[in-house]
């Protein structure tokens, strides 16, 4: 666990290190190039794209899990459960849309940049988030549930005290998901002008620069492993929390 | 969905149904707000919106809102669910008949630069009548057999419609028209590239799968290296290919030669591969761990071998959860292959990127629609085929 630890902290430093002055690096991706080509991707400030990259993603992850949790408490209420055989089979089709063909047809409507890009990222989050959400909370035990009403909770209170936050470890291993995903889809958005790491990504496919290639990847996956373990150990804790209060 | 089943048997006294007024909402926003159909003086200037009205010849016209406006009746009150189902099947007919109309209708006689294309009001109302039709299928918990057997169905409309030529005025087979050949190359690099990752991703996942369970200290660091694997972005990881498969094709003989490159269809297909381990190895290690320890005894009491065991007892009954595993890698790699378009691997991807670059929306669908249908197919045929597999009588013809 704590060499897990020191690996980590290493990854964010050398992470953050890059963020701020990339030409440092340049002895290492200079290498990669050919024929002189730039090593390090200089079009643009790296830590703007990667902060334009997380703060799409943050947004469209925020807009998705209000709305997805809100849709699973209301299917799982009575006077929705009308639309819970639909809404499961919707989000069992819609997971079959690829990421790329929302992103492109959220163009037409939208046109380039940010915008599609963040209603491709929330349309793709809603799934993963909204299917952990319907199983934390169809999963609440009947017997957790009967012992709240009969200690005269109101259905409001049993959803916020009881409820929401037996189900708040699968939710947000739903929330995981669709941040992981989103993190890979946000670089997609670069094909269609959003601003964010994919810029670099693309440039070095354009360019035939594997420096560009690698340095833009690296970035990504580093923010994505990083961030799929931050919220595994928030998992965790709120996991170990529930049970020894349980 | 028993619940969901009684609630709307036993909601009787209410005479609307509440997801029909959605739905009427939705089709009442489609029929007469937005427009039906696009039309555009050539591909790449600004549509103008023609309504259903103007965008059909009057008696056709008014013959599909008539249509449209009793189906939305029919999902406003509360019927038979199997009247739903029909209502909205015919519906969603008349629609896509429709619409090839519109575009013969629209296209002036002998202008090829024309474009009709389907209008946000067509979509809208496509999207509220297979609400209603996905609906209805949910509530009839048909069997597999008879899912498979509806799909077969729609694929058979689908496919007399485009042979028949009734959507040849329609922007998308117009782009068609202009690359036919190229849509087929592509379609059958896209559909290798996913089933072809597929089965590699099988035939080596499996096996690793069944290593991990007899060799449970390797399990977690196996899983921890596939799972950080599935954490790089798509793109990035086909990129990065790109280098390493150069090298080999420059240094390692004969490599070149069966097609292995920097760029093109190689390293998609082992960016590919790498997703698709994942699921594979942890659906048949989990598979595995859930047959039941007794009959794990039972065989081995039996006097059966490990290999025996294994291939008689323990894989026919992790067969389900290994198929779950190939369903989610199938669906996946299909939409992922669009992304092999942008290192030079092909795939219907090519047209998404193509018509995003030259701002042609209707190369964009050319790219995605099909990518979406061959991927909904697929997740709808190997369901059907994973609860079948789930069956007791088909589960021994399997052993």
């Amino acid at each position: 666990m704590s060499a897990g630890l020191v690996v980590r902290a290493i990854a964010l430093a050398i992470l953050l290190a890059f963020l701020v002055a990339p030409e440092a690096f340049t002895p290492v991706f200079a290498p990669l190039t050919e024929r002189g080509a730039p090593a390090i991707y200089t079009q643009a400030d790296m830590l703007a794209l990667a902060m334009n990259h997380l703060g799409l993603v943050a947004a469209a992850v925020v807009a998705a899990t209000i709305v997805s949790v809100g849709l699973a408490i209301v299917v799982t209420r009575p006077f929705g459960a009308e639309f819970l055989p639909l809404s499961r089979s919707i989000a069992n089709i819609g997971q079959t849309f690829p990421p790329i063909a929302v992103l492109a047809l959220a163009v037409p409507a939208l046109g380039f940049g940010a915008a599609p890009t963040f209603v491709a990222l929330f349309l793709y989050g809603l799934l993963p988030i909204f299917e952990n959400a319907l199983t934390g909370l169809t999963n609440v035990q009947p017997a957790v549930r009967e012992a709240a009403t009969g200690m005269g909770m109101t259905q409001r209170q049993r959803l916020v005290q009881v409820e929401l936050p037996l189900a708040l470890p699968v939710i947000l291993a739903g929330i995981r998901l669709s941040t992981v995903i989103a993190l890979a889809t946000a670089t997609i958005g670069s094909t269609v002008a959003a601003s964010t790491l994919g810029e670099v990504i693309i440039a070095g496919l354009l360019t035939n620069n594997v420096a560009y290639i690698l340095q833009g990847g690296l970035v990504v996956g580093a923010l994505a492993v990083l961030i799929y373990d931050a919220f595994l150990w928030l998992e965790r804790a709120l996991a170990r929390r529930m049970g020894r209060t349980a | 969905m028993a619940q969901g089943i009684s609630t709307a048997a036993t909601g009787g006294r209410v005479a609307l149904d509440k997801l029909g007024v959605i739905l009427a909402v939705l089709v009442a926003a489609g029929a007469f707000l937005l427009p039906f159909a696009t039309f555009r003086a050539n591909r790449i200037v600004l549509g103008e919106p023609r309504s259903l009205l103007e965008a059909l010849a009057p008696a056709e016209a008014w013959a599909l809102l008539a249509l449209v406006v009793a189906g939305g009746g029919v999902a406003l009150l509360r019927m038979p669910i199997r009247v739903k189902l029909a209502a909205s099947v015919g519906v969603l007919c008349a629609l896509l008949v429709a619409v090839g109309r519109a575009g013969t209708f629209l296209t002036p006689e002998g202008n090829t630069f024309a474009r009709v294309s389907p209008g946000s009001g067509f979509w809208l109302l496509l999207f509220a009548f297979a609400l209603m039709m996905a609906d209805a299928l949910s509530r009839l918990a048909l069997s597999p057999g008879k899912r498979l057997a509806g799909l077969a169905v729609a694929a058979a409309i689908l496919g007399a419609i485009l042979v028949s030529g009734l959507w040849n005025d329609l922007s998308i087979l117009k782009e068609y028209a202009n690359r036919s050949g190229a849509f087929w190359r592509e379609a059958g690099t896209h559909v290798l590239l996913a089933f072809g990752s597929l089965a590699l991703a099988t035939a080596s996942g499996v096996p690793i799968g069944i290593a991990l369970t007899r060799a449970p200290g390797l399990r977690g660091p196996v899983l921890n290296v596939l799972n950080i694997v599935q954490t790089i972005p798509s793109i990035a990881l086909f990129g990065l290919l790109i280098a390493p498969m150069a090298w080999i094709a420059a240094n390692v003989p004969g490599a070149s030669a069966i097609g292995i490159a920097g760029i093109g269809a190689a390293p998609a297909l082992v960016a590919l591969y790498a997703y698709s381990l994942l699921p594979v190895v942890s659906n048949t290690v989990v598979g595995l761990d859930g047959v039941p320890r007794q009959t794990v005894d039972a065989a081995t009491g039996m006097g059966m071998t490990d290999r025996q065991r294994l291939a008689q007892v323990e894989l026919p009954l992790a067969f389900p959860v290994i198929l779950t595993g190939i369903r989610i890698v199938l669906v996946q790699n299909i939409g992922l292959a669009t992304i092999a378009a942008l290192i030079g691997g092909g795939g219907l991807g090519v047209f998404v990127f193509q018509g995003i670059g030259q701002t042609a929306m209707d190369l964009v669908l050319l790219g995605a629609v099909p990518t979406v249908v061959l991927a909904v197919a697929a997740a709808i045929v190997l369901d059907a085929l994973v609860e079948m597999s789930e069956r007791p009588g088909v589960r021994e013809a399997h052993a």
